[in-house]
């Protein structure tokens, strides 16, 4: 057995070619942006040593400045509206519906496996008002909202919000399921428990659910927060960044900096910055694992 | 008594009603633009959006496939998937069963450097991805494609096929080694076959993550001959003109089809193995 399980040549087949391929494409480059991150202008053409400039250049950049606040604000709604939604539809399947409960599962996961691209264009002409009402605008002024009509991704005002909705929607199945599932994991009695104990539904929640609860809401937060904080595939289907700057990520800035205008150094400076959120942040809702709340 | 039987009654009737709003909110958008596909354009403009298709336009899709070059992004898509999620499941069940089963000094270290790349965001990569591509002389080439989606799959995958294997009993493994297996028959033979729902949860994983990626398509192919759905659907309007909504809608649809009837087959299985990324990872 041991000898078998030992076998050098072996396990030098099984792990090195995707080691290799995995350094090469995913560890070697986030060093390498390190690297780029030093230097000002584009490789092989004007290249030259700039010390800490481009990582100073951050804090002074109005346009860098705008995209944070993007991003910050959409982590912030799209993260609550994912779980805080999915935790409340999967309550509502869990303690409501007696019928139809794998069938409305079915349903309300479907979005979830749609490509985002689609899903973006589909948005796009919903929120559409030129040269014809999309659908929402349509419903609105059929019920006769005509005030509410307005051109959703269009004007700055709506724009990040009409996203963000886009984004919940496409998610909350998600969550749903996944907290659907860990409300199944409660035996039954603690909840009767509970009950006979003269809990009402939100204490219910506050004492007994919530903590059980806990690290699947601690899993899902930081499944979210890590997915949005790459924003970029939905924002640029839907609002390609615009109107103006009120859509454009951390993600979109970086790409516009470097594979448009060339300034590989700078972009990459953004793009450590995107690592070390997407790190410290998730280290962060982490930390809730332990402390009491 | 009787009054609190009725509240109840009530109550539930209203939880219904707002359950199944939820329903319809979230799948009503896609119905409509089946049906919005099928439109022709003058309809766009006689009657309010969400007024149902008059009639069965088909040329909408026939458009979207030959003028909208979808059959070409349709095979790009499918081509680049499929062999990369043929070599994210060779590569994470070996991988994997190094790391768990075998004897090596260095076998905790290697899984956990497999483990970082879970939190290495794609954009970070990107910049010195399209330098190494360029200098190697493979952008532009669908081998860009399949071989970031191999790389940045391992991670994950290899992550969930650990989880599995720890709870694998040794004694299977050691009954076939004492009738004489070597490593490569138990794998084969052994391990592989009871692995069968782990790789089925990695490949559904990783099929709706390759099938829907866009920035790794858009940043290093640029031939409209290389192009995958994703990236052939967001310039789809440029070559059409923001007005043909029916065709637009018609190659929208056209990239859910395979999903919808994936869905409708296995959804069961599907819900389970997308899950899985999120709970063990």
């Amino acid at each position: 057995m041991k000898k078998v399980l030992a076998n050098k040549k072996a396990i030098a087949l099984f792990v090195l070619p995707a080691l290799i391929l995995y350094t090469i494409i995913v560890m070697l480059p986030v060093l390498w942006s390190f690297y780029y991150s030093l230097y000002a202008g584009t490789p092989g053409l004007k290249w030259e040593f700039a010390g800490l400039k481009n990582y100073m250049k951050l804090f002074s950049d109005n346009n860098f400045r705008q995209s944070l606040m993007v991003n910050l604000k959409y982590i912030a709604f799209v993260m609550l509206g994912q779980v805080g939604l999915g935790l409340l539809l999967a309550l509502m399947f869990n303690f409501w519906l007696t019928k139809f409960k794998s069938l409305v599962r079915t349903l309300v996961f479907f979005p979830v496996v749609l490509p985002t691209v689609a899903v973006g264009q589909l948005f796009a002409k919903i929120y559409e008002i030129q040269p014809n009402y999309g659908l929402l605008n349509s419903l609105l002024s059929g019920i006769g909202l005509q005030s509410l009509v307005q051109p959703w991704i269009g004007q700055a005002k709506t724009a990040l919000g009409s996203l963000i909705a886009m984004d919940v929607w496409v998610a909350m199945g998600f969550y749903s399921v996944i907290f659907y599932g860990a409300l199944l994991d409660i035996p039954s009695d603690v909840i009767e428990a509970g009950r006979i104990d003269g809990c009402g539904g939100f204490q219910l929640f506050r004492y007994i659910l919530a903590p059980l609860l806990r690290p699947m809401i601690i899993t899902s937060l930081t499944f979210s927060f890590t997915g949005t904080v790459k924003m970029f595939e939905s924002a640029l289907a839907l609002t390609n960044g615009g109107p103006g700057t009120a859509t454009r990520s951390l993600s979109m800035y970086m790409y516009s900096v470097s594979f448009t205008y060339n300034k590989v150094g700078y972009g990459s400076v953004i793009a450590i910055f995107i690592f070390l959120m997407c790190v410290v942040g998730s280290f962060i809702i982490g930390r809730f694992d332990k402390k009491e709340l | 008594m009787k009054k609190t039987k009725k509240k109840v009654t009530v109550k539930s009737v209203l939880i219904k009603i707002l359950i199944l709003c939820i329903c319809i909110v979230e799948i009503y958008p896609i119905f409509w633009m089946l049906s919005a596909s099928l439109k022709q354009s003058y309809e766009w403009s006689a009657y309010p959006a969400y007024a149902l298709n008059k009639g069965f336009y088909f040329q909408n899709y026939v458009d979207a496939w030959t003028r909208g070059h979808m059959a070409i992004f349709f095979k790009n898509s499918l081509v680049d998937t499929l062999i990369s999620l043929v070599f994210i499941v060779i590569f994470s069940v070996l991988v994997g069963f190094a790391v768990t089963k075998m004897d090596w000094k260095l076998k905790g270290v290697v899984a956990r450097y497999f483990q970082m790349g879970i939190m290495v965001p794609v954009a970070t990569a990107l910049i010195p991805l399209f330098q190494i591509y360029n200098r190697a002389g493979l952008y532009n080439t669908s081998w860009a494609l399949i071989f970031s989606y191999i790389a940045f799959g391992l991670s994950l995958s290899i992550y969930l096929v650990t989880g599995y294997l720890r709870s694998l009993p040794d004694e299977i493994m050691e009954a076939a080694v004492i009738d004489g297996c070597g490593i490569y028959s138990l794998m084969y033979h052994i391990v592989i076959p009871l692995m069968k729902n782990a790789i089925v949860t990695v490949l559904v994983l990783q099929f709706f993550f390759k099938w829907n990626d866009l920035l790794f398509s858009m940043t290093f192919v640029s031939d409209t001959k290389l192009k995958t759905v994703q990236t052939g659907l967001m310039y789809f309007s440029d070559e059409f003109g923001s007005k043909n909504w029916g065709a637009i809608f018609a190659s929208v649809s056209m990239s859910i089809l395979p999903m919808l009837i994936l869905y409708t087959i296995l959804n069961k299985t599907i819900i389970e193995g997308m899950t899985a990324g999120a709970v063990k990872g």
